[in-house]
């Protein structure tokens, strides 16, 4: 990924292209299907799932309140276990650190485990500007770095790729890819599976994230599906893990509710294929966790936004998210798109640009994302609380006024209604302006000649 | 019982059939409903746009209006769930079907008035169509009003109701969504269009007249010749026309 977000536009103006291209959306509508499907099936076999969630739900928020006494708990467990622990408040600082890290060493080169806290900090190309290289080991991860793209959703990085796509992007970027390659899933797995077998064997250094991180012994834990990310944690010298500070449990025995929770609502699985656990440094390993803020600590304070910390990063919200199965996730402008992203990405990096300010309107608040939902974030809610703290324009800010106004006294809707009533043979089949939104692709309805009221009045509630 | 009709701003305003549905339905089954004549608005839009001075003043003045009645009956999914969901939060109004509270007035979207606490599921409507029904967010993961509709379009005679395929999703009006993401909310009106159309049925229903205008409106642009009809005007036609 060595492309920023920086200037993107809002997302309406991202969301109307994506939803004209129709390989993008062939590509989205067969892949959310197929996991959204698979996801409700696995889930429905739990006779015990709302207590599950209910549970997840629990854990998350006793954590988040007492995370500042969990958090040294867990940096002196990883302490005692031969581990160096970092605080990093934001971005910068985690890339300095990570950076350092690196440079002591003496490498040039890192291998990286699929993480999102480092996507999020931009690592990478804060590490090519220091000199240093990070190969992306995550298959659709590695998809996405070698096509110079950005990923468009949590899980599935490549979801808007198809492997007609896959394999020109091999036949171009991968050296060593098998000149007679084809777009067989088997043959593109082999080739990239070939191509990083021999970066796994070379690396010294290895940058994970990790998917929870237990307090009471200071282990984390990275799940995922390919082994590679396995082969990043044991095989280098040097392992460096960037972890947001919201990724805590205070337990082991919290730790199995979400063994449940995670795979069933991500990849739909009744259990994780690798997951991979660790405390402090593993003999001949120098084990370095960079806790990050980033923003967190300020979403924490907020009442109603802060359940978006309890986020386990499933993606089940966007496998069932109308909005993002139509746009992708290159329309949100962050590594973090879909529900989760557009109550998340404006609350870590606040609502200063167009693009951020736009992102909690970026929903129908269908509720089919807080459905879902694991931990039971209720995004539509937070969603309403968002907008609520955003600048809206000025002409809906008088549009709306103007409506507060109308509505305050039932005599002026009478008055508007007749108004109304009146004027509906002069209203034009086009809308001007704004509303012109509203016209664009559906008639508007006959404005009645007499509203409700008015016929409740005249009739004496239907009487006469 | 005293009963209250909230028409919602949008059905006084726009859809006035369907109040008057709603009233010969009621009176057929013996309700005597009132019209309190200074009502207005739930406030759905402003707090859903961002705006929840205007929308919690507007909520405050519903619960004015409102109170003293035992049952206030609203032929629309989504500002009965605004009621009942967001009052609470947003005003800290007790309401007396809301989780948590008990006291008046209780909040009934139509279906649920009719088959919880007047326990028909047979209004004695005729209705010789083919019908399909469209559940609506606010009604379907909102409110949950689960198979009540289904039940009541069952049980009207002549009415052949054809299933929707992915009914569950979204239309993609969304209030001011439709406006404000105006391609990806007429992106999500094209499928649940498509899946309409993929019925045969001759009528579109829902419990929303919201969701009805914005796929109705899709659906005349197309000169599909499909009409759209809330749930209310479907149960208060009887043989012999009402
Ligand atoms: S918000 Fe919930 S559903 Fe979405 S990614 Fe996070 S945990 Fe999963």
């Amino acid at each position: 990924m060595s492309k920023t977000f920086v200037g993107m536009p809002a997302f309406p103006k991202n969301a109307a292209k994506a939803v004209q291209d129709s390989q993008l959306r062939f590509n989205l509508r067969k892949a959310t299907r197929t996991i959204r499907n698979k996801r409700a099936l696995v889930v429905g076999e739990l006779a015990d799932w709302p207590g599950l969630r209910q549970a997840g739900k629990a854990i998350k928020d006793h954590t988040l309140r007492n995370l500042d006494r969990y958090l040294i708990q867990l940096e002196e467990a990883v302490t005692a276990a031969g581990g160096h622990v970092h605080w990093a408040k934001d971005a910068a600082e985690a890339n300095r650190i990570v950076a350092d890290l690196v440079k002591a060493t003496g490498e040039t080169e890192v291998v990286k485990v699929k993480s999102m806290a480092t996507q999020e900090i931009g690592l990478n190309e804060a590490l090519e500007a220091e000199g240093i290289t990070a190969y992306e080991t995550d298959l659709a991860e590695l998809i996405v770095q070698l096509g110079d793209d950005w990923p468009s959703h949590i899980l599935v990085p490549a979801i808007h790729r198809n492997r007609a796509e896959i394999r020109e992007i091999f036949l171009d970027k991968m050296p060593d890819a098998p000149p007679g390659l084809t777009d067989e899933p088997r043959a593109l797995a082999e080739a990239a599976r070939l191509h990083l077998r021999e970066r796994f064997l070379r690396a010294k250094v290895a940058i994970s994230g990790a998917n929870f991180m237990i307090a009471e012994t200071g282990t984390l834990v990275v799940l995922e599906s390919e082994g590679n990310g396995r082969m990043c944690l044991t095989l280098p010298r040097t392992l460096i893990s960037v972890v947001g500070i919201e990724k805590l449990l205070p337990t082991w025995r919290d730790l199995e509710v979400f063994l449940q929770l995670l795979p069933r609502s991500s990849t739909g699985e009744r259990m994780n294929p690798y997951t991979s656990t660790w405390a402090g440094a593993t003999e001949g390993q120098d084990f370095h966790l960079v806790l990050l803020d980033n923003g967190r600590t300020g979403v924490l304070a907020d009442e109603v936004g802060r359940q978006a910390l309890r986020c386990i990063r499933c993606s089940a919200c966007l496998n069932v998210c109308p909005v993002y199965e139509r746009t992708g996730g290159h329309a949100y402008g962050s590594v973090y798109p879909g529900p989760i992203g557009a109550i998340l990405t404006p609350q870590l990096r606040g609502m200063s640009t167009e693009l951020d300010r736009s992102l909690p309107f970026a929903s129908s608040l269908c509720g089919a994302c807080y459905e879902v939902c694991p931990v039971a974030i209720d995004i539509p809610t937070v969603l309403v609380e968002l907008r609520a703290k955003a600048r809206h324009p000025r002409a809906e800010r008088l549009g709306m006024a103007a409506a507060g106004w109308v509505f305050t006294r039932s005599v002026r809707l009478a008055r508007a209604q007749r108004f109304g009533g009146r004027m509906r043979r002069l209203v034009p089949k086009r809308l001007p302006g704004p509303m012109s939104a509203w016209t664009d692709t559906r008639d508007i309805p006959d404005i009645p000649r007499e509203s409700f009221r008015a016929w409740w009045d005249r009739t004496e509630g239907g009487t006469r | 019982m005293r009963v209250a009709l909230f028409i919602t701003c949008v059905n006084d305003t726009l859809f006035p059939g369907t109040g008057q549905a709603v009233v010969t339905l009621l009176r057929r089954l013996g309700v005597d409903v009132d019209f309190p004549p200074a009502q207005t608005c739930c406030g759905q839009m402003h707090v859903n746009t961002g705006y929840p001075k205007e929308g919690g003043r507007l909520a405050r003045q519903f619960m004015d209006v409102f109170a003293g009645y035992e049952a206030v009956v609203i032929p629309s999914g989504s500002c009965a769930a605004m009621v009942r969901e967001q009052y609470p939060r947003l005003i800290g109004a007790a309401i007396g079907n809301a989780p948590d509270t008990s006291c008046d007035p209780k909040v009934y979207e139509l279906s649920e008035f009719l088959v919880d606490v007047l326990g028909v599921v047979d209004v004695g409507a005729y209705f010789p169509h083919w019908v399909t029904y469209h559940p609506t967010c606010h009604s379907l993961r909102g409110l949950r009003l689960g198979d009540r509709p289904r039940k009541l379009l069952e049980n009207v005679r002549g009415l052949e109701l054809v299933p929707l395929p992915g009914a569950e999703e979204c239309c993609g009006f969304g209030g001011t969504f439709a406006v404000k993401n105006k391609d990806v909310s007429a992106a999500m009106c094209a499928d649940k269009v498509g899946n309409v159309l993929s019925t045969g049925a001759e009528v579109l229903c829902a419990a929303d007249n919201s969701c009805l205008m914005h796929i109705g409106g899709t659906l005349r642009r197309q000169k599909s010749g499909i009409r759209v009809m809330h749930l209310a005007e479907i149960l208060a036609t009887t043989e012999g026309g009402r």
